[in-house]
Order: C-alpha cells, then structure tokens, then sequence
C-alpha cells in the first residue's frame, strides 16, 4: 500500500491518494464474491428467526467494502464521505419513515 | 506498509498543466475536486432515487391480484451468475482506474473494455430475464409487483447501459487523446459512477430477488 499526499502551491490542493497492488483489489474481490455464494446459499436455507439478520449483515458488508475499497472513500477526504454517506443515511430515514407510514413493518 | 509521498507544486505547473497530457480541473477552497466533489453529491442523491424505488418495490411486492408471484418468476441461480458479473466489473473497473493512476494506458483503456463487456452481460442477462418474465404472463402493468419490479430493475439497467456508454466513450476519448484534464481522476469518475451501480445492485439482490416476498 502506498499513499500519496499533492499539494499544489498557495491553493493548499490536497489530494489523498492510496496505491495498492492489483492483487490487493483481486483478493478483496474474491472475498466479495465468497460472501455473494454465502447469501446464495443462506437464501435457501430454512432458518426463520436468523434468515433476514444474516442476509442484511452479509449485504451491508459486501455495500461498505466496495464503498470504502473500490470507491476508496476510506482513502479519500472525510467530505466526500459526508456527501454520501448523508444522502444515504438521509434516504434510509425518509424510507424507513415512509414504509412505518404505510405500516409495512407491522404487517 | 503504507509509503506517503507529498508532491511539491514543481511537480505540476501553475498553468494547471499536468503530466497526464492535460489540464486539472477547477478545485475547491478545500483544494478539492470540484469534479469529484460534483459526482459524490451525485450519487449522495442518487441514494435518494433508488430509496424510492426500492421503498416502493417493498410496498408492493406481495400485491399480486393476477399473473405470476416473485417465487414462481425468480431464476435465482441466473441471477446470481449475473450478479457475480456485475462484482467482477467493479474488480476490473478499479483495476482501470489502478492503471489510469500508474499512467499504463494500454491496460487502462483494456480495463475500460473489459468492464463494459462484463457490463453488457448483465444487461444481456437482464433482457433475457424480462424476456423470460414477460412470457411467463408477466408484464408491466400485469400487477402492481410486476410493475414496481420492472421500474426498480429497468431504473437499473439503465444506469448500467449510461454507465457502458461512458465507459466507451472514455476508452474512444482516450484513444484520440482527447482527455480534458487530469486522465486518472476521468477514469476514477467514471469508476466511481460504475461502483455505485454495483453497489445499488446488491442492495437490490438481496431484497429483491433473496428475500421471499
């Protein structure tokens, strides 16, 4: 892994980069993939009272890895992150909400 | 494990000119991106439209008054081929963008195709899919499930096609040479679209297509 920090004169231009190897992001798919096989075969698994939580856990996890990894938003300045991760966040409140409002949850 | 390295400004012109044959964007007080910034505020809202679409799939995925259910139309092995696909183009879209930031354009421009090519295969596998609904008796406006499913997905694959379509416009840019501004931080825009699209697309393989209705 390598990183790298750009400043550009009196702009104070700060780039935050991270290098790593292509093996590094051929690992973390491989690893994407297994779990997509592990919610694959959960899914047909007879298990009532864990079936939702271990197929919501599998999914948010494979969601951040690619989110922080591949988009590189661990690496990248905290503002981008603000940007998305609020507009996320903003969503999953006004759905949540929204889905409470149509009594989806008590069904 | 880590190496830092700070770049002096000797290391760009004050011109804005830079070493990937063009010139930076416009950057922010903060010294960031504005481009980059633009995109992440993108898909910050695009959160926005796939809640809704996905809210309202929710909502109405046990409302079949006539034609097939979820259970007897999902192909879940099918779709998971596909899904698998889709994974694997965001392995070769970050390798691209890996290759963009070496300055390798041979194998960025490789990349680039390579993912638009795994990219057409979901969308191959998704026509069939709607293909294979469709004669099944599923429609769109054969049910409210039906009709929110095919908004949902459609709304995806078309991301996808837009995404496939920057992807070969940027591999036909950069063959001409073409690129305005830094070509490493173009290629990280496009991947950064391009990941979103995968990563809307677990969210919805998961609630979709996992989760019984």
């Amino acid at each position: 892994m390598d990183s790298a920090v750009e400043t550009h004169g009196e702009h104070e231009e700060v780039h935050y980069e991270e290098h790593h190897s292509d093996l590094y992001y051929v690992k973390i798919a491989l690893f994407l993939a297994a779990i997509t096989g592990a919610e694959v075969v959960w899914s047909y698994q007879n298990v009532p009272a864990l079936f939702l939580p271990v197929l919501f856990v599998m999914m948010a996890v494979k969601f951040v890895v690619v989110v922080l990894f591949f988009m590189h938003l661990r690496f990248d300045h905290k503002l981008f992150s603000f940007l998305f991760w609020s507009g996320l966040v903003l969503a999953l409140g006004v759905y949540i909400a929204t889905l409470s409002t149509m009594k989806f949850f008590t069904k | 494990m880590a190496d830092t390295a700070i770049h002096a400004p000797a290391d760009h012109g004050h011109d804005g000119l830079d070493d990937h044959g063009g010139g930076h964007g416009h950057h922010t007080s903060l010294g960031l991106s504005n481009n980059k910034l633009a995109m992440w505020l993108f898909l910050g809202s695009e959160c926005l439209l796939f809640g809704g679409l996905i809210s309202t799939y929710m909502l109405y995925r046990g409302r079949v008054a006539k034609g097939p259910t979820p259970d007897q139309v999902y192909d879940i092995p099918f779709t998971s081929v596909s899904s698998f696909v889709l994974l694997m183009s965001s392995l070769t879209m970050v390798l691209a963008v890996t290759s963009a930031k070496r300055r390798d354009e041979r194998n960025t421009r490789l990349w680039l195709v390579v993912t638009a090519l795994l990219g057409a295969t979901f969308v191959g596998g998704q026509v069939y899919e709607f293909t294979a609904f469709y004669r099944e008796g599923m429609g769109f406006t054969t049910s409210l499930f039906s009709s929110s499913f095919f908004t949902l997905t459609g709304f995806h694959g078309v991301h996808v096609t837009v995404g496939i379509i920057m992807l070969m416009a940027l591999n036909g840019i950069m063959g001409r040479n073409r690129v305005v501004g830094d070509k490493a931080e173009v290629v990280e825009l496009v991947g950064l679209y391009w990941h979103f699209v995968d990563i809307i697309w677990i969210i919805i393989f998961t609630l979709v297509y996992l989760i019984p209705a």
